[in-house]
């Protein structure tokens, strides 16, 4: 055996250097051909993402003369910026939450209704809905509630007036009601899936065991359903808390935001020397979204380990 | 005979409350068209009109801005082709242990909110750039990446790449005649999911425009707004329409599948 | 803590089921006894499952009994029968790991924590799977998450034990395995069980009785050996162990096939028939020159114990099956003329063309 062994060396080292280091190079040279392919996408990526973003982050941290700062942070989260995030984060908050919850029962409801054809409508429309957003939207429901909007005007006719109490399409409860539009579907999108993979057997299962229809809701049913749903209300909080032209076209600075108070130092709206002011608020979104998307990502990645078969 | 019951802890049913849900549904996301389609032809006095239309045709404006908006969707349309699709099959084929990276990267634009990355252009980008669309048109290629990647894919996860890859080089085809007659057919469909996202994006796209103050479709139609809402009403009713056509045209040159449309709304 | 009890008596009395157009179960007459592991055999369609979900109680009947150690349970919902089931595929809860999953019909039952724990796992000890006891479905194999599943239906001590073809869905060797083990636990804990599945060798290796059903009716009920030895219907003896057709004629009385002439044991009659005969049944002997029996070997499959000959005939144009030990078979290479004689008493017929 060793004999062979030996032999093996010698004829390798006869034909020049030992095998080891070649096939370590060979290796190299195979793994830079492999990713070679993707330098384009990586110089893109790099480029158009990471250079702007890179910038934002490092540009939050400078001050007008180039010094390192924590002054843009300080204000930011300072008495006049302050009100945008929460503003933010409130309008985020509740557009999740409405969307969740209605877009759930649609889902649910679906799900469980069989109905082939129903299925397939809302699924497609989901689709649709889902990227109908931004400028048109807003139109859409001027036209529609807006101080002369038709509905407006058809219940100011029958003595309703919906703009008598706290509600109005130009501020934030307005805001909600529009974001709704895109909130569902994306509701019905992420977690028809979860709820269709909920299979018969496990509730045939459970009461074959001998359990009740809540037993099997409590300690089945919602227990599945949760990261799903928490995952799904992380996604659309995201959504809403970034969103811009919707909110821009219907408020634009009327109510604090703080994507558009961002748009507007940009603009050139306020303080001159507060522009890394902008960066600053900036990193507060990015992180925001950040925390947020990765947990949705982390219980998307869970629900589907679930339903992988 | 006796018909007892037993229970209904076996399938669940859907009662009253699904059809109420369904036409509530229904109108939330009807009425809002409706009424956008009526505000725009309507006149005040029960006749119906379409000056508005007509008004917006006519202005100067909009062919500027829906010519911008066209080079943008050409242009992001190309950077689907020319960079997302060899990229995505390349990374099927040779180069699977990079999938995770490249997913994560193309999920970036989703984690960054497009007011940043606008921010972020305006303060990294040389002035040249920035007096081009085509930095516009670049950006958009990122910021479609997202529903780009997913929809190529996904197709080209449904096609098993790598044994087909593997057949077609073994009956003796060179790479370019593989990816001609064997992997382009098939992903197909794929390819148009991603390029009708990229459009609907794109004609769609307000933050990145605005914030770079480059006049396209959206950013006009917000412009026309302020002072004309019936005439924005009508801009908005008729990219919408030209949306839906996109997709009828699209799920026609698909046959039978799905196109499948992604996350989205900003 | 003795895990074994008596079994119960099952009684199914004039079941029917229908689901709209389509008769399920025809009136099925079905006692499984004490202790027994009764198997209900056919192809999809037949109802063997239809039976085990009125049963078990996840469906109706459209009218007929259900009755269980003399207790009429016909209306009584399937959470209260106290019957364990164990289903094709997927039915662990997914949230939950083994322990928990096989706790769980205790959990409801207000048994306390400490208690049903132990019970849980002295079941997993029971399938073999003490180690998996704290992980999840999806990090378990097919195998492992019906052993699971099995734990859990006998957590309970069920009156009764249902199995919904449970081994389908596996592998073929761990579906061998697996049924030696099931069977094994059965007996030992003595539980009534009725075990539905399309697969006939399972059902034969495993059962007490085997029951072959087609269209909602019971074909015939008895001892495997007995099933498969004597079929009382074409149909059973098609389904059961493998059975050559080979075209036959019908005269006077007795079946005319292969130049033989055989008692006619009951089946179709009329013309363009086929003879049923096992390939156990015909011995073959190497032939010189041709007549009415003799074929042509086309192919030998060595089987381990038998060999398989596939022969044809001019005559019957068809491929006929001979199985003999492997000890005989080397002097029928493929291109060997051979005599063929059919050695059974009697032969079913069959429409030839009815599969």
């Amino acid at each position: 055996m060793t004999d062979i062994k030996s032999q093996n060396v010698v004829a390798a080292q006869k034909m020049g250097g030992d095998n080891r280091y070649k096939s370590n190079n060979v290796e190299l040279r195979k793994l830079f051909f492999d990713y070679s392919g993707l330098i384009p996408f990586f110089l893109f990526a790099a480029i158009f993402i990471g250079l702007p973003t890179g910038s934002v982050i490092v540009n939050a941290f400078r001050g007008n003369s180039n010094e390192w700062t924590f002054e843009n942070l300080r204000v930011a989260f300072g008495d006049i910026y302050f009100t945008s995030l929460t503003g933010s984060i409130q309008l985020g908050f509740t557009s999740a939450l409405t969307g969740a919850v209605t877009g759930l029962a649609i889902s649910y409801g679906v799900a469980i209704s069989g109905k082939k054809k129903l299925q397939r409508v809302v699924a497609t429309a989901s689709g649709v809905f889902a990227n109908t957003g931004g400028v048109p939207l807003a139109f859409f429901f001027i036209a529609a509630i807006g101080n002369y909007g038709l509905v407006t005007i058809a219940l100011q006719k029958i003595g309703i007036d919906i703009y008598s109490g706290n509600f109005t399409l130009f501020g934030f409860s307005g805001l909600v009601l529009v974001y709704l539009y895109f909130q569902i579907p994306l509701m019905v999108i992420v977690t028809y899936p979860a709820i269709e993979g909920i299979k018969n057997e496990w509730r045939e299962a459970a009461v074959n065991l001998g359990a009740t229809k809540s037993m099997y809701w409590r300690y089945i049913g919602i227990p599945i359903l949760t990261p799903a749903f928490t995952g799904a209300f992380l996604l659309l909080f995201a959504n809403a808390f970034a969103a811009y032209a919707t909110a821009n076209v219907l408020t634009s600075g009327t109510i604090p935001l703080l994507p558009i108070q961002i748009g507007s130092l940009v603009n050139g709206n306020v303080v001159a020397d507060q522009t890394n002011v902008g960066m600053a608020m900036g990193l507060e979104m990015i992180i925001v979204v950040a925390v947020t998307m990765g947990g949705y990502i982390y219980l998307d990645r869970k629900t589907s380990r679930w339903r992988k078969r | 005979m006796s018909k007892v019951k037993v229970g209904s802890t076996i399938t669940p049913k859907p009662g009253v409350g699904l059809n109420t849900w369904l036409i509530v549904g229904l109108l939330f996301f009807t009425v809002p068209i409706v009424s956008a389609a009526l505000f725009s032809v309507q006149v005040g006095d029960g006749t119906y009109t379409l000056t508005a239309y007509s008004r917006m045709i006519t202005d100067p404006g909009l062919s500027v801005a829906l010519w911008l908006s066209t080079k943008l969707v050409f242009m992001t349309v190309g950077i689907v082709l020319l960079l997302m699709v060899p990229t995505v099959t390349w990374l099927h084929i040779r180069a699977q242990k990079a999938k995770r990276t490249v997913e994560f990267i193309t999920l970036l634009p989703l984690i960054i909110p497009p007011v940043v990355t606008a921010l972020g252009l305006l303060s990294s980008m040389p002035s040249f750039l920035k007096e081009s669309p085509y930095l516009l048109g670049f950006a958009y290629g990122a910021l479609t990446m997202p529903y780009t990647y997913r929809a190529l894919d996904a197709g080209l996860n449904s096609i098993d790449v790598r044994t087909l890859v593997d057949a077609g080089r073994g009956l003796g085809a060179s790479w370019k005649q593989v990816f001609s007659s064997v992997i382009a057919p098939n992903i197909k469909s794929a390819i148009f999911g991603a390029i009708f996202l990229a459009v609907a994006l794109v004609l769609g796209e307000f933050v990145v425009s605005s914030l770079l103050i480059w006049n396209t479709l959206p950013v006009w139609m917000a412009l026309v707004g302020m002072s004309d809402a019936e005439g924005a009403v009508a801009i908005s009713v008729m990219s919408l329409l030209f949306v839906w056509l996109l997709l009828m045209v699209l799920s026609l040159l698909d046959g039978s599948r799905k196109v499948k449309i992604n996350v989205g709304g900003v | 803590m003795s895990l074994a009890k008596q079994g119960s008596l099952v009684e199914l009395s004039n079941l029917v089921r229908r689901f709209g157009e389509v008769t399920a179960l025809d009136g099925l007459n079905l006692t499984i006894q004490p202790g027994e592991l009764v198997a209900l055999l056919g192809p999809s369609g037949c109802g063997k499952t239809t039976a085990l979900r009125l049963l078990a109680g996840l469906d109706l009947a459209d009218s007929g009994k259900v009755i269980v150690d003399g207790k009429d349970l016909t209306s009584v919902p399937a959470s209260q029968r106290d019957m364990g089931m164990v289903f094709q595929a997927y039915s662990l809860f997914p949230n939950m790991t083994a322990v928990e999953n096989v706790s769980f019909g205790l959990k409801v039952r207000g048994v306390d924590t400490e208690t049903r724990l132990k019970k849980a796992n002295e079941l997993l000890d029971l399938v073999g799977l003490t180690t998996q006891a704290n992980r999840y479905s999806h990090q378990m194999s097919g195998g492992q998450q019906q052993r699971v599943a099995l734990a859990r239906a006998l957590a309970i001590e069920p009156k009764v034990l249902l199995l919904d073809e449970p081994l389908s869905a596996l592998d073929a060797k761990v579906r061998t395995q697996l049924r030696d083990e099931i069977r094994r636990i059965q007996i030992e804990v003595g539980t009534t069980t009725l075990f539905v599945t399309h697969d006939q060798e399972e059902a034969m290796a495993m059962a007490d009785r085997v029951g072959v059903m087609s269209h909602g009716k019971l074909e015939q009920i008895d001892r495997p050996n007995i099933v498969y030895s004597n079929p009382t219907s074409a149909f059973v003896a098609s389904f059961v162990g493998a059975m050559n057709r080979i075209p036959a004629k019908l005269d006077a009385g007795k079946v005319s096939v292969l130049g033989q002439s055989v008692k006619h044991g009951g089946g179709a009659s009329g013309s363009d028939l086929v003879a049923l005969i096992r390939p156990e049944s015909i011995s073959v002997s190497v032939a010189k020159t041709s007549s009415a029996n003799t074929g042509l070997v086309l192919a030998r499959s060595f089987l381990g114990p038998q060999t398989r000959l596939t022969v044809t005939t001019s005559e019957t144009k068809t491929n006929i099956h001979v199985d003999l030990p492997s000890s005989e078979a080397g002097a029928f290479a493929p291109g060997t003329t051979v005599g063929l004689k059919v050695e059974a008493d009697s032969l079913l017929t069959d429409y030839h063309g009815k599969n």
